[in-house]
């Protein structure tokens, strides 16, 4: 039983102790952590959100497209 | 109607798509080739248990760790913008593209991701071999990313394995293999992860050289120069191989942009490869009558050999593919653009039938006439056959700077590898400086290689089932113009960041001779 405890607290070990000897890593994560929050909470919600997702089931989602789709025709 | 969408908005959708594209093929291709250089030098530590190796191995891997972590996820803005930008594409794919999308997600990811801590942070906290097999896994899953998502895209040049619902408006997978296992993605796959390795193998070559240039830790410069020269001509030698099974599929499946990577307007028996040329700018329609080169050097019989797999077989050119008439392998006449223009308007139609019917029959009837016509539905959006011609110039340059850049490659890495083993290179300095300006090369070759692919295949979003007119989403062209300007400044930023940090890293070198 405290074998299988301790697999988590070494893999947690390992981790902290591999984050705490980085050099250039802690750089990298930085620069990691601050494209990730551009991307999820700034490009994501304000500029690119789902375009369909505004529709409110599959079923307006297939109408729309569809009437997208057939009005986009050439004639 | 087509009409009632701005063409800028589908240029500046496409463009910001590029740009996305394109920078992360930046990283991407040096994560492939690098991981290879650096796993086979590991294995020489593990095998010969010289500190020297380990030490080779480290410095690579953290110029690896440099590129990894400043392009992760670059490829997630590519998905938002399917999402935002083609909303009527995403939709018509359905779960053809969001299959292999989730099992990269997933699988490939997640391995890539739990290996990686242990190929940086396991130094001495775990064994040689596992750590050697962590860092073999992380190469294994970065490559098996790529496959997947490699998948996807070939089912857009090629769309097999699917049945279109008409209920739905969703294309539904029915043979997940025949996606899996498209040749277009094998093939697909082979020469785009080679080409990973070819700007592997040419980075770790120009850094070596550059340490040969400023004699500094030679025996380190040395030592990875033979490595990556012998990874750099196998993997040179394998993509001529692949390259060549890739343009056979384009012929099969895409003959306009084969037709468009060699000029040819007119086809023929026994038609000729391209070796250089340089294309008339005065030829503006496909049927002017004016020739399409002011000067072409071709190797006779060439491309039909490529095409055909005989160097007498018949190869249609652009005016072909327009007009048809012509007899195609199987002993039928190939239509004419305008035929299929008006069997995709009647799937269109019928496909507006099914949706307003209200009777069984009508439905039916409606249904029959749409499958049978499904494989023309896209061109039921073309208003004139010349919009089917993709980008002729742009696609016929990008295919020949690819081919002589891999080309003049395969020749550098022969000859860097052949005097490197007969010690013959560290006094070349003029040979050292063009090492360096090889890495430059092998990126733009890559980049042209996927502006071949993906230009090439225009006006298609999927090829002959849905043009980019009918995949964009309705939006305000200014809002896809400003996220174009953030994803420029962004993507400049981290390039920026990127080559500040690994020159950084490079300059202080792997400080393995004062150790010693």
């Amino acid at each position: 039983m405290r074998k299988i405890f301790s697999i988590p607290v070494r893999i947690l070990r390992f981790y902290g102790e591999g984050f705490r000897s980085m050099t250039i890593g802690k750089t990298l994560w930085t620069i990691i952590l601050i494209k990730l929050f551009i991307m999820f909470a700034i490009l994501k919600v304000f500029f690119f959100p789902n375009f369909l997702g505004k529709l409110d089931s599959d079923t307006d989602r297939q109408d729309y497209v569809s009437g997208e789709l057939v009005d986009r025709a050439a004639k | 109607m087509v009409e009632t969408i701005d063409t800028h908005l589908i240029d500046w959708s496409r463009a910001q798509f590029a740009l996305t594209a394109i920078y992360h093929w930046l990283f991407v291709p040096l994560t492939l080739g690098l991981g290879i250089v650096q796993a086979v030098m590991e294995t020489a530590y593990y095998k010969t248990g010289n500190e020297f190796w380990k030490k080779t191995a480290q410095f690579w891997m953290k110029i690896f760790g440099i590129n990894f972590a400043i392009g992760v996820a670059t490829g997630l803005i590519l998905e938002f913008e399917f999402g935002a930008n083609w909303s009527n594409y995403s939709w018509f794919v359905g779960d053809i593209f969001g299959a292999p999308l989730a099992i990269e997600g997933i699988l490939a990811f997640f391995m890539e991701a739990t290996f990686i801590a242990v190929m940086f942070f396991g130094w001495g906290k775990v064994s040689k071999g596992f750590h050697l097999a962590s860092t073999w896994l992380t190469v294994a899953g970065a490559t098996i990313s790529a496959y997947w998502i490699l998948v996807a895209n070939a089912w857009m040049q090629h769309p097999v394995g699917m049945q279109f619902n008409p209920d739905t408006v969703r294309n539904e997978m029915v043979s997940f293999w025949e996606v899996a296992l498209s040749p277009v993605a094998v093939n697909k796959f082979f020469h785009a992860v080679l080409s990973g390795w070819i700007v592997g193998a040419a980075f770790v070559v120009g850094v070596a050289c550059w340490f040969l240039l400023k004699k500094r830790e030679t025996k380190f410069a040395l030592s990875s120069i033979k490595i990556g020269a012998i990874f750099g001509l196998i993997a040179c030698v394998l993509s001529m191989w692949t390259g060549d099974g890739s343009a056979h599929q384009v012929a099969q499946k895409q003959p306009m942009k084969l037709a468009a990577m060699e000029g040819l307007y007119e086809g023929r028996n026994g038609a000729g490869l391209i070796g250089v040329g340089v294309l008339n700018p005065d030829k503006e329609r496909y049927n002017d009558g004016k020739a399409p080169f002011i000067f072409k050097v071709e190797a006779p019989g060439m491309l039909s050999l490529l095409a055909e797999r005989s160097a007498s077989a018949y190869v249609p050119g652009i005016a072909n593919l327009i007009e048809g008439g012509y007899t195609q392998k199987d002993g039928t006449v190939a239509l004419s653009a305008q035929e299929k223009m008006e069997r995709g308007k009647l799937a269109i139609r019928a496909l507006a039938s099914y949706r307003a019917a209200e009777s069984d029959s009508a439905r039916q009837q409606a249904y029959a006439t749409l499958d049978k016509n499904f494989k023309y539905f896209g061109y039921g959006y073309i208003t004139n056959p010349s919009d089917l011609i993709p980008p002729v110039g742009l696609t016929f340059y990008a295919f020949h700077v690819m081919v002589l850049i891999g080309g003049f490659l395969l020749l550098l890495f022969a000859a860097v590898a052949f005097l490197s083993y007969k010690n013959r290179l560290a006094p070349k300095r003029w040979l050292q400086r063009v090492c360096i300006a090889a890495i430059f090369l092998a990126i733009v070759a890559g980049q042209a290689g996927w502006i071949v692919a993906e230009v090439g295949r225009q006006p298609w979003a999927i090829q002959d089932m849905l043009p980019t007119s009918a995949a964009i989403s309705k939006l305000p062209t200014s809002s896809v113009q400003l996220t174009f300007f953030i994803f420029l400044a962004l993507f400049t930023v981290l390039l920026v960041a990127e080559l500040k940090i690994m020159i950084s890293a490079i300059k202080k070198g792997p400080q393995i001779e004062q150790a010693q």
